[in-house]
This record gives C-alpha cells, structure tokens and sequence, in this order.
C-alpha cells in the first residue's frame, strides 16, 4: 500500500481499504455465479467440469506462462549473446508468437486429434492442417526476417 | 496458523517479475481494446442462444429451465443472414480476442502470487473474484475454440457449460470493469490513453513504481516497446481472423481460411458446400435413398405426401444461408415448398407452431420446434433441390428446412415428419 497518496479521507479510504460497494458488488456477482454453477451442475459431470474450469485457469498460470516466458529469456539471451542487434530478438518473437497462437487454438485440427468427428461431421478426413500450419510459420518467419533485412538497409 | 509477513522465495517475491513494461497503463490499455470485443461476443452468443427459441419444444439439447433471458433476441423478419453475422462474428470477434486475453493476463500475472494472499474479506472476495473471472475466460475461450474444431475432449454437456459459463464471465467482468474503471482513468490522465505508444525502444521506460503495484521494482532493460508488444498481440489477432473467417464469409474467401475447420470445399457442383454430419454417419443412407420416402404432415389432418408430390406443389426459390453455430455458413439457392404451404396442406390456417423430425435416428438435434413467425415466413422453405439440382444424400435429400435466422442445425435434414401445432 502506497503511504505517498494520503489526502482526504476518502482517498484514504480507496487506496487503503476498498470503498464499501465492491464488497456488496462481489457478493451480487458470487450469487448469479452460483446460480450458473447449479444449472451447470444439474447437468451431472462435476468433477469433469470443475477439472475444466480451474484446469484452463492454472493451465495457463502455471504452465503456458511460465513456459512461454522461459523459452522467451532462452531464446532472447542466447540471441543477444550472439551479439544480434537488440531489435533483431523481435523479428523471431513475433513471427514465434503468431506460430505458437495458431498451434495454441488449432491443435486438435494440425495434430488430427478429432480425426473421427470431424470425418463425421464434413465426411473427409483432416489432412492438410499441419502443413497450411507449416506453410503459414515458414511464411511469417520470412516475412519478419525480410522486413528486418529491409530496415537494416534503410537504417545504414 | 499465521501467514508469515515476508512472501516466500519466487514469484510471490516482487522483485520476481523484472519486465519494464507492465504496469497500470498497459493492463488499463488491454482492458480497453478487450471490453468492446468481449461485449460483442457476450451479446452475440445470447442472441445465438435465443435463436435456437429455448422456449418452444426441445430444442436445446439439455432441459432448459425457462430462465434464458429474452433480452438479446432478433427481431422477426431479420435479413435472413442475419444469424450467419452475428455467430460469424461470435466466433472470429472470440478467436480474435484471444491473444489479447494473453497479453492482458500476462500484464496482470504478479497480481497472482500477490503476498499475502488476502488481508481481509474484501481482498479474498477479489482474490477470488479474480478466480471466476480468469476461470470463465479461458473455459469459454477454450471450449468455445474446441467445439468449432469438433473435438469434444470432456463429458459435461458442452452448450449448457458454454452458456451458463457465460454468465459467470459476464457477471465477475462487470463487476471488474466496475472496480478497474477509476485505475484505467487515473492511469490515461497520467500517461495519455495513448502517449505511451508513440515511445519507441530507446524511449521506453518503466512506469513509476508503486508498493504492491503491477510495475516491478526492479525493471530489466526493455527489449521490446509496448508499441510493439501491443501490435504483436494484435498481429497475432489479425493472424487468427485471416486464417479463420473465410469460412464465415464464404465465397471464394473460404479456400483462403488455412486453418477454419470449415475452410474446405469438396467436390464440386451445386452440392459442393460445407456439410455437418454426412448420412452416413447419422446412420440414414439407406432410408434416404428410398424410393418409398413418404413425408408426413400433421395438423388438423394427416397427410403422406411423396417426394414427387411435394415437386407438384408451388415451388419457390429463396437465397438462404446455412448457418453454424460453430461460426461458418455458406448461402445457397434453394428451392421447394413454403412451410405456410404445407400448414394449409394439413388444414392450418392460423399461426402455428412447427416441429421437425428427421428420420434420423440419434443425434441430439434430429428434430426442431419452429415458431408461428417462422413458419409464416415466405422464406422458410421444405428445400428439395439447391442450385437447381436435387439436394444431395449429404445435404439432406429427400428434403430439408431452411429457415431464415434460425440455426444450421435446425435446419433439419432428411425430414420424415412435420408437426404444425396451431396456438389457441
């Protein structure tokens, strides 16, 4: 907590405590979440769903965070040690970025993990994603590399 | 047992998280771009949710409690791509806020190993505020993204979860908003809501430290601007929709949608369109193909009426979508009979009701309950030909409902039996 803000009381009251409506708003909000959580549970797999719901939050907390930052610091220091312009770390990042978040949202389609729904559903079977997904990283990659080699160009 | 004062070693320690970026502009900003999108897809998947009619017969697949809200509905007569639009933009606007829900819970992650955990019932009340808040995003998130992909990777009935689960999201991020509203404020009068773009790397500095704050009190040197931080974000947005919304718009744009798991067009000829569930897997191949299809029409009367029958009544054209809830529609030219036609072949005259069976015999939407406004809409068809051929195996042959603004899937395939109900 902040000592260097205290003015009036009511600054006071907002930095050091919480203005007394938050709680009531909490309280309003808890109530309609238990409402859903009971229509959800009326539904039976609990445990299933609970798994989901606090599984997608620690999921991404502790795991994807966490592994994401690390191949960051990695790949970032070993790139800077390599003695590459600063500004070079971003034109892998990005494009690292954007290949990484297209796996993150399509990976049942690139792995062919719901094969047999999906054959179900379109009645093929799902056999170009991994490499539109290939196609698409090798593309951003070169995208980014080439406008790195056009600024180093425009910069010299 | 008491908490002790000093946090443990790690992430609970400030000096943990080093980057000079985050603080309470960034997170303000993300917040800023996410509400819009995040209220668009809130308020699209209600409308979604009530244009499958909740409250007539049973079509949600699971028992609804006659508690949806009726506040976000289309208004009768809508365009008739009017659901192709706004689950279209459910899912893309959804796909696309999806690396800025990152970028945001990144900008925020010390908040979690926040020490000590709670002072007092206010701060576990927002600690655990923050649970729900976090928890819904990414479960509506995930299995929203999940189910466009036809991967049903858990048990729990998917609609219910993603519908109610809904309702916990809206309700902690309202109160959120609420909460954050004078931070976002006090933090755009400081910096500017948008000043701290215009810095690039060499200008990029912390922003001023604050105890128990975002900012890290001992920042590292910044290897990339938030500039740039935020265009990667909204790279990765951009990336998403291009790979995804051709499925949505449709037309030549489909084959351009690399990843959408509807992006693919085999074959070819007027039945070369998406499909969802082929005959064959909803086990009717065989009684499709049955010369000896009757379609039968209740309603003051019984009627059985052949395939060839039903090419001798009035037959009208109508460009309509199929639309998904999964977010991809395609709009065809169909051809057949009016579902009014086929209430006063049954002897209804007045406003009635309509359920749908396909003669299909599993599947949790094999049949759907139209209401009095679609079934008097001269664009709600019985189609039997599409393109001006006849529809395929596939696509429903011997015949299928194309409702304007209703649901792919209850545009029901392979129709066996049709129910008009004439309201009292």
């Amino acid at each position: 907590m902040s000592h260097s803000s205290v003015g009036s009381p009511r600054r006071l009251s907002r930095t050091r405590g919480r203005p007394s409506w938050q709680l009531a708003a909490h309280v309003a909000s808890f109530a309609l979440a238990i409402y859903a959580f009971s229509r959800i549970f009326a539904g039976g797999h609990v445990e299933n769903y609970l798994a989901w719901f606090v599984g997608a939050a620690l999921l991404h907390d502790l795991v994807l965070l966490p592994v994401y930052s690390a191949l960051d610091r990695a790949f970032g220091s070993s790139l800077a040690r390599a003695g590459s312009r600063q500004r070079f770390v971003n034109h892998v990042r990005v494009p690292a970025l954007i290949s990484g978040l297209l796996m993150l949202v399509y990976f049942p389609l690139i792995l062919g993990l719901s094969s047999r729904t999906y054959t179900n559903a379109t009645g093929h079977h799902p056999s170009d994603y991994l490499r539109n997904w290939l196609l698409i990283t090798a593309a951003v990659f070169m995208l980014s590399g080439g406008i790195w080699v056009l600024r180093r160009i425009r910069g010299r | 047992m008491r908490i002790p004062e000093t946090p443990p070693p790690g992430p609970f320690r400030p000096g943990f998280w080093r980057s000079p970026l985050r603080g309470p502009w960034l997170a303000s900003f993300l917040g800023v771009l996410l509400l819009p999108l995040l209220t668009v897809v809130a308020l699209t998947g209600w409308i979604s949710h009530n244009a499958y009619r909740p409250d007539l017969g049973h079509n949600l697949p699971y028992a609804s409690g006659g508690d949806f809200l009726p506040l976000v509905h289309l208004p009768e007569g809508s365009p008739s791509w009017i659901y192709a639009l706004t689950q279209g933009l459910h899912v893309n606007v959804g796909l696309v806020a999806i690396p800025l829900v990152l970028a945001k819970l990144w900008s925020v992650i010390p908040r979690l190993f926040t020490w000590p955990p709670a002072r007092s019932t206010v701060t576990a009340a927002e600690r655990l505020s923050s649970l729900l808040l976090v928890g819904s995003i990414l479960f509506e998130l995930a299995t929203g993204v999940l189910n466009i992909e036809v991967y049903y990777a858990w048990h729990f009935n998917f609609v219910r979860a993603h519908y109610y689960g809904a309702w916990v999201f809206v309700a902690s991020l309202a109160v959120h908003v609420a909460i954050k509203l004078s931070t976002v404020r006090s933090a755009f009068r400081t910096r500017g809501a948008l000043r701290p773009l215009r810095d690039g790397l060499a200008d990029t500095e912390p922003e001023p430290y604050e105890d128990g704050g975002l900012v890290s009190p001992r920042p590292a040197e910044p290897t990339m601007s938030r500039r740039a931080l935020v265009a990667a974000a909204a790279g990765g947005s951009l990336a998403l929709l291009l790979v995804n919304v051709g499925e949505s718009v449709g037309g030549p744009l489909r084959r351009f949608a690399l990843l959408a798991p509807r992006g693919r067009v085999y074959g070819t000829g007027p039945n070369a369109f998406p499909i969802n569930r082929t005959a064959e897997a909803s086990g009717v191949s065989v009684l499709a193909a049955d010369p000896g299809w009757r379609l039968q029409v209740t309603g003051a009367r019984t009627v059985i009426v052949s395939r060839g029958g039903l090419l001798e009544m009035a037959q009208h054209t109508e460009s309509l979508p199929i639309a998904c809830v999964e977010g991809w529609s395609t709009t065809q030219s169909w051809t057949g009979v009016r579902l009014a036609d086929l209430a006063r072949l049954c002897g209804v005259n007045g406003p009635a009701t309509l359920t749908v069976s396909s003669f299909q015999v599993h599947g949790p939407f094999r049949q759907a309950t139209f209401g009095a406004d679609q079934v008097a809409d001269p664009r709600s068809l019985l189609a039997l030909r599409v393109g001006g051929v006849d529809i395929s195996l596939d696509h429903g042959y011997p015949a299928r409902v194309v409702v304007p603004g209703a649901p792919g899937v209850h545009c029901t395939k392979w129709v066996g039996t049709m129910i008009f109900t004439e309201l009292a």
